[in-house]
């Protein structure tokens, strides 16, 4: 007995004992095993693409932002990996967390190489973490520079995706309704078929626009990308001043958002609870025409057919609306972790590098995941919301710039969100007054709050 | 036996030590010393001193939600305590299907939170839209009485059962004593079942107590703190002072704020202990 129990407490002892040494076990094992890295700068030709960088000892770690491209990334991942032999893991945050996992992942030894961030709010939080790319080969691959996210000079981040949206409408439904696109051209007329829509929703059997649900999967189409609009003509007007916004186009805003909300499938005392998913089954199932939305949502809409597809510039009456295109830009900015091994900053460069000049990269970046890439090699990818909003591009219509991205803080977005939906619910103007505060002043507090 | 006990104790507490020590002890050592810092992940952090505790006070939004943390606990603990009660006085009468009754109240319970969070959420704003009234989002009080239902839902059954057990170890003797002095049946509710059930009382509050104070996956679930914040509990404020601010400094007060809680959760379930605990009576 005595003997059992001495061995017990001896075996625990020794348990306890390598649990006190895992952490630095795993850091001392890094030391490079063979060689230096392939240097891959300046080899700008774009080559066929099976040719990839040789392995140089490090690996890559993923920590994807986007779960519809989770498999994708996998996949692209895997084909690097039977051509050079380095370990490319991808991980990918739940929906709504990435900010949380990402959190929790860096502060491991075996912390992620490659991350995302959002815009310039994001790098906030980031910014002692990531490498500065202005010498990479990926950096010298991007067609602009304003797909950078550059502070003081570096450059922190890398855009990989060019998004646009505005409304998508079913092409068939407006006809039946009488109308084409022709017919929109600005907020006046957008409005005349809207409200025509609405007064005979009866007869025709489907609503203007889906409903404009204001739960958190689907709020942001309204606090986040709406706004984008007053923001972006504001800027537009005065310059960007991201420190205090002054609200000039918040009527408008209130124009486009009644419009909306008043014209939907369901009453706007309900928005509050309705999903994202129900906007999606409501355009899907043809009790909607129009749907606020951008590219990424094809696969969603898909099966209303290709030819059913159309999308409008989101007019909210502004002079000079009428050559105003859809809005395009990005928001999703890939980063390296600077305090990752020398090994795996290399493998990672590389990784970026094959994935946007190679054959197999350029071509599961557009046709798998559907997206558009601000890189020289890029493909043309067959989401054919990317071909309407590159031929508003070549109809020499300006697009709207992305300018949510200097939106001080999620904070902010959720005091707009809860102020629209309130006022959705009960419309006056105290309850619109509730929203420019919470625009204007919240906008002023929240940057304070972020930057003071 | 008890020789063996008193040589080889170690043993038998060193599992649970170390596991103290690493999940509770490590962690919490490292939160307090982070609530002092500003860091973006914990390896990472910078020395501020005690700007984060400040930055906590001066929070309006942390002081609102303190506020509704300890309306939303008295009302809960005092409903789910009396509700709970009557149900285990009822069930211990030998009426016929007890046992039924027993599991049917206390399945609740075995749901998790957050799924009830979101089952609750539809059947209340359906309620609302019958009746013409704004939904949870946008509606404070429904929001409040919306918690208190789920919660006195999840958790009347589970101190019910408590209870039950405590009213069972009541020796019969005492209560057929107290019958034939004359007593009536308040009176052998008042002065003999309630004193000989005070262990039960002691711990049902506690773990009502606390469980309301530290409410975060029912908060998140119906109500996500709408209407602006108005029904946002101090968990999910922290929560929600780390995760949906930007910038580095934040992730500091979230930190303090939690350390704050801490001391709250610790005071409050303390003092509760002390009084309740004199309460108690010997058999």
């Amino acid at each position: 007995m005595k003997k059992l129990i001495a061995l017990l407490l001896a075996a625990l002892m020794v348990v306890g004992l390598f649990a006190a040494c895992t952490d630095t076990g795993t850091e001392s094992t890094d030391p490079a095993e063979n060689g230096t890295p392939t240097g891959t700068e300046g080899e700008g030709t774009e080559d066929e693409g099976t040719e990839a960088p040789a392995a140089g000892g490090g690996s890559v770690y993923y920590l994807n932002f986007k779960p519809e491209q989770d498999e994708d990334w996998q996949n692209l991942a895997k084909v690097y990996t039977d051509l050079t032999g380095v370990e490319v893991t991808v991980l990918t945050a739940a929906a709504g967390t990435y900010e949380e996992t990402l959190m929790a992942e860096m502060a491991k030894s075996e912390a992620p190489t490659l991350f995302q961030v959002n815009g310039p709010v994001g790098l906030a939080n980031w910014k002692d973490y990531c490498l500065d790319l202005s010498g990479s080969a990926l950096y010298g691959e991007l067609t602009s520079d304003d797909f950078a996210l550059t502070e003081d000079g570096a450059v922190y981040g890398i855009a990989y995706v060019i998004e646009t949206y505005g409304i998508i409408y079913n092409k068939a439904l407006l006809e039946q309704a009488g109308y084409t696109e022709a017919d929109i051209t600005d907020f006046d007329s957008l409005k005349a078929v809207v409200e025509d829509i609405t007064a005979r929703s009866e007869e025709l059997g489907f609503a203007a626009f889906t409903s404009a649900g204001m739960d958190g999967s689907s709020d942001w189409r309204f606090k986040t990308h709406l706004a984008n609009l007053p923001i972006y003509y504001e800027y537009e007007a005065e310059g960007v001043h991201a420190e205090a916004i002054h609200g000039t186009y918040l009527d408008n805003y209130r124009a486009i958002w009644d419009l909306y909300i008043n014209n939907a499938t369901c009453s706007p005392a309900e928005l509050s609870a309705k999903t994202g998913d129900d906007a999606v089954s409501e355009f899907v199932n043809g009790q909607a025409v129009f749907y606020q939305n951008g590219t990424w949502a094809y696969n969603d809409v898909s099966s209303l057919g290709d030819e059913n597809l159309g999308m409008l510039p989101i007019y909210i009456g502004v002079d000079g609306e009428e050559n105003q295109g859809l809005c395009t830009g990005s928001e999703n900015y890939w980063c390296v972790n600077k305090d990752a091994s020398e090994e795996d900053i290399q493998a990672t460069l590389d990784f970026l590098y094959w994935v946007v000049t190679s054959k197999e990269g350029t071509a599961a970046l557009a046709d798998e995941m559907g997206f558009v890439i601000p890189f020289k090699a890029a493909k043309e990818t067959s989401n054919p919301l990317v071909a309407i909003s590159e031929q508003y591009i070549a109809d020499g219509k300006k697009s709207v710039d992305w300018c949510f991205p200097t939106m001080p803080s999620e904070e902010w977005k959720n005091g707009v969100g809860s102020a629209l939906t309130a006022y959705a619910a009960n419309q006056n103007d105290d309850t619109w007054a509730a929203v420019v505060t919470a625009f204007v002043d919240g906008w002023a507090t929240e940057y304070q709050l972020a930057n003071g | 036996m008890a020789k063996i006990i008193r040589k080889w104790w170690p043993v038998f507490l060193l599992p649970t030590l170390v596991a103290f020590i690493i999940g509770f002890v490590i962690p919490f050592c490292q939160g307090l010393y982070l609530s002092f810092c500003k860091f973006t992940t914990i390896n990472k952090a910078e020395w501020v001193g005690i700007s984060n505790y400040l930055k906590a006070f001066q929070d309006t939004q942390f002081r609102s939600a303190f506020v509704f943390t300890a309306a939303f606990t008295v009302v809960s603990t005092v409903l789910i305590n009396v509700c709970a009660f009557v149900v285990a006085l009822t069930l211990t009468r030998r009426i016929r299907g007890t046992n039924l009754f027993r599991t049917v109240f206390f399945m609740p319970n075995l749901i998790g939170g957050i799924v009830l969070g979101f089952i609750w959420n539809i059947l209340i704003n359906c309620v609302l839209s019958l009746l013409g009234k704004p939904l949870l989002a946008l509606n404070t009080t429904a929001g409040f009485w919306g918690l208190i239902i789920l919660m006195c839902w999840q958790q009347i059954g589970y101190m019910m059962i408590i209870y039950i057990a405590g009213l069972q170890s009541i020796p019969g003797e005492l209560i057929e004593a107290a019958r034939i002095d004359g007593a009536s049946a308040r009176q052998i509710l008042f002065r003999v079942k309630i004193p000989n059930v005070m262990p039960s009382i002691t711990i049902c509050l506690f773990l009502t107590l606390t469980n309301s104070f530290k409410l975060f996956d029912q908060n998140l679930a119906l109500t996500g703190g709408d209407p602006n914040h108005a029904t946002e509990m101090l968990a999910m404020n922290i929560y929600q002072t780390f995760y949906a601010r930007s910038g580095p400094n934040w992730k500091g007060i979230g930190q303090a704020k939690a350390v704050l809680f801490c001391i709250m959760v610790i005071a409050i379930s303390l003092i509760q202990l002390r009084a309740t605990r004199s309460k108690e009576v010997q058999q």
